[in-house]
């Protein structure tokens, strides 16, 4: 059944989301790097909360008009025109008043989220209104979802990525250092503007897969499981667009398999689990290679210092330290020191006398900076400069 | 305001107050720390928690689930401060991260899970039953004084009156060294204050506020009444006594006006059916935030404005 859902096979409607879902996670995931990069994620969670009350006003609108109230073009038309509302409260807050933008942000989301339920309680008070289903926007849902639906949320996905393609280096410029963007000649605040604006499509676009609440995680969770992978922007934005896709993909395929696995929590989770991964395993920035390095940089210190107290004599009692030389030929079982064991001692002792005398000379200041105990000093001066710094170290003779 | 008001209005306003305030109290702090979002968080991941809760217990009663709530908070406030040190990621994202799987986690559960036959769905969760909470065995404004009638309260009122005292008492007792972290670390570290046990117990404190008050009104208000009331009130005064009781005062406004509003409101204006309380009481926030941002006297940063030289 998985297999069926994940290659496609589930019927005509149910692959139409699944490609639709995985361009809006693209996308999503792109567009969502570039709030992440700027330090600025939540202020999606105001974006996406704030479309509730245009939902309902759209609804109003249209049933008023005489129309469909539940056409979906006319719902994003509505949704996005709040959206759009909200994020100008939040930066008119951040700008003009006293708070900062995170107390902006909750004050809208939750501000125009109150108002939205007020408004669907009218709704539903509504002669009309009583099976309008507009709770689905909460969370989403793919259940009886129109082809003509399926088609908006892939376009638009499509559009997004495009768009995202297109700015992509001026947003890059924008999200990481501003003055420079504006010195190079930018206008930043179209710019962010912009940012702002495609991230306000990925929410409207979203709202009926995965619903208001949980739209915001498809533009924070994938940025930041692809900051794990790399260093480098165009990656970052490459990577997230990937783990959104696959997101998106497994996350509606899982669900289509069985009834009670709604669509955008599944999605979320899929997303979820990639960051997960991305946490534990991923090189250089990731856990389980941050583990590897300390336990990798501890042997090197219990190493080094049982080598110099080989090479000075001293018996070694502490037990990584003997493990450690064990397990690397450089002691006997008894304690006694190999013949490699001795040979690198006694490296590690002249090493030690050198970097002692390299240390004391002035002449020297600049490599005596990088002494941390453990790199040799072979690795820092030329073999000149060590026979030079040799010559000092032998024992002076009585004239 | 005759029986009636006392029967079906009195209990839930005064509930709403108690959520209102207990929320608004710590949310001072939490504002001026840079950490309001806190409340958005906790907020959202109570779901997962008293749907774990119920999953385990077979009931919907109050304790269990609000337990559970409390230990997804601190769940989710760990897994916060675990991501945002490990992957070395903004706080902003981290949370974001956090409590948008925790919340599809308990969607997930709801649905997974046969709650047909209970009151359980995440409508409950986001707006609260604040409405239902009616106090039956009054019979006008004598049953104040009646024992056997004060037995009858919904539960929630005392407990959340419960709450609202401990997280002013909680406030007066640590007033000082609160006060002192918020606006100066460094200073407070220095006099031997344990900085980071304050900031966890305001969290916590937070926690035990929005759980508290989800119960009874969802967590919708609960998210409003952190931010709202201390946001309009920081544009009313540079003193932080003088910002606690502004926020005080706007969050009793606001949970009084937007209770009568939504109960009443729309019968003055000829509809039959009231609206979401707690939509309006979040609505009414948001208006006095909006009227304090215009016209508040200490609305402008310090500083963005040519001061008189």
């Amino acid at each position: 059944m998985i297999w069926d859902a994940l290659t496609l096979q589930l019927g005509y409607n149910a692959t139409l989301v699944t490609v639709g879902a995985a361009l809006l996670g693209m996308a999503a995931g792109a567009t969502g790097s570039f709030l992440f990069l700027g330090k600025r994620a939540l202020v999606s969670d105001a974006i996406s909360h704030a479309t509730l009350p245009g939902v309902a006003l759209a609804f109003v609108a249209m049933v008023a008009l005489g129309g469909d109230g539940r056409a979906l073009p006319g719902l994003l038309a509505g949704s996005a025109l709040s959206a759009a509302a909200g994020l100008l409260c939040v930066s008119a807050l951040t700008n003009r008043t006293r708070l900062s933008e995170d107390a902006a942000i909750g004050a809208v989301l939750s501000v125009f989220f109150g108002f939205g339920i007020v408004l669907l309680t009218v709704i539903q008070s509504m002669s009309s209104g009583r099976q309008a289903g507009l709770e689905s926007f909460l969370l989403g849902s793919t259940a009886g979802m129109l082809w003509q639906d399926a088609m908006v949320i892939a376009i638009g996905g499509a559009v997004v990525l495009a768009l995202v393609a297109l700015l992509r280096r001026p947003m890059t410029m924008v999200a990481f250092d501003r003055e420079f963007a504006a010195g190079a000649g930018m206008n930043v605040p179209r710019i962010e503007l912009a940012m702002m604006g495609l991230a306000l499509a990925i929410t409207v676009v979203g709202l009926k897969i995965v619903g208001l609440i949980l739209i915001v995680a498809l533009l924070i969770i994938p940025a930041v499981a692809a900051r794990f992978w790399t260093d480098r922007v165009g990656h970052v934005v490459i990577l997230a667009g990937l783990v959104g896709g696959v997101a998106g993909y497994c996350g509606t395929a899982l669900s289509a398999t069985a009834p009670a696995l709604p669509t955008g929590p599944i999605i979320v989770l899929v997303s979820f689990a990639l960051f997960a991964l991305s946490l534990v395993a991923a090189p250089n920035r990731g856990v389980l290679a941050a583990v590897l390095r300390h336990r990798r940089f501890q042997a090197r210190v219990h190493v080094r210092q049982g080598l110099l107290a080989l090479a000075q004599g001293q018996p070694i009692y502490e037990g990584l330290t003997l493990r450690l030389m064990r397990r690397r030929g450089l002691i006997r079982p008894d304690g006694v020191a190999t013949d490699q064991g001795q040979a690198q001692a006694a490296a590690a002792l002249r090493d030690e006398r050198r970097w002692q005398a390299l240390r004391s000379d002035p002449a020297h200041e600049e490599a005596a900076a990088s002494y941390d105990g453990l790199t040799p000093l072979d690795d820092i001066l030329t073999p000149d400069q060590l026979t030079a710094l040799d010559e000092g170290l032998r024992p002076k003779e009585v004239p | 305001m005759g029986e009636e008001f006392v029967v079906l209005s009195l209990a839930p306003i005064v509930i709403g107050i108690c959520a209102a305030v207990a929320c608004a109290i710590p949310g001072n702090f939490l504002l001026l720390r840079r950490q309001a979002l806190i409340g958005d968080a906790i907020s959202h991941v109570v779901l997962p928690g008293i749907v774990v809760a119920f999953l385990l217990t077979g009931v919907v009663s109050a304790w269990p689930m609000m337990l559970g709530a409390g230990a997804a908070a601190l769940v989710a406030v760990g897994l916060i401060e675990a991501i945002r040190r490990l992957g070395k990621i903004e706080p902003g994202a981290a949370m974001g991260v956090v409590f948008t799987a925790m919340f599809a986690g308990g969607v997930l559960l709801l649905e997974q899970s046969d709650t047909s036959s209970v009151h359980l769905d995440v409508e409950h969760a986001l707006y609260g039953n604040l409405e239902s909470l009616i106090w039956l065995d009054a019979v006008g404004w004598s049953s104040l004084w009646d024992i056997e009638a004060l037995r009858g309260l919904p539960p929630e009122l005392p407990r959340m009156a419960l709450t609202l005292a401990f997280v002013s008492v909680l406030t007066w007792v640590c007033w000082r060294p609160l006060k002192l972290s918020t606006f100066d670390e460094g200073f407070a570290r220095t006099m031997g204050l344990p900085v980071g046990a304050i900031g966890l117990a305001l969290v916590v404190v937070a926690a035990i506020a929005a759980v508290a008050a989800f119960d009874a009104v969802g967590s919708i208000i609960v998210i409003a009444m952190f931010i709202c009331p201390p946001a309009a009130a920081r544009m009313m005064t540079n003193g932080l006594e003088a910002q606690v009781a502004w926020s005080v005062l706007f969050a009793v406004i606001s949970a009084v006006l937007g209770y009568v509003l939504a109960g009443y409101g729309p019968l003055w204006l000829g509809f039959d059916d009231a609206v979401s309380a707690a939509g309006m009481i979040a609505t009414v926030s948001g208006v006095i935030l909006a009227l304090a941002a215009m016209f508040g006297p200490c609305r402008h940063r310090s500083g963005a404005r040519a001061e008189p030289s």
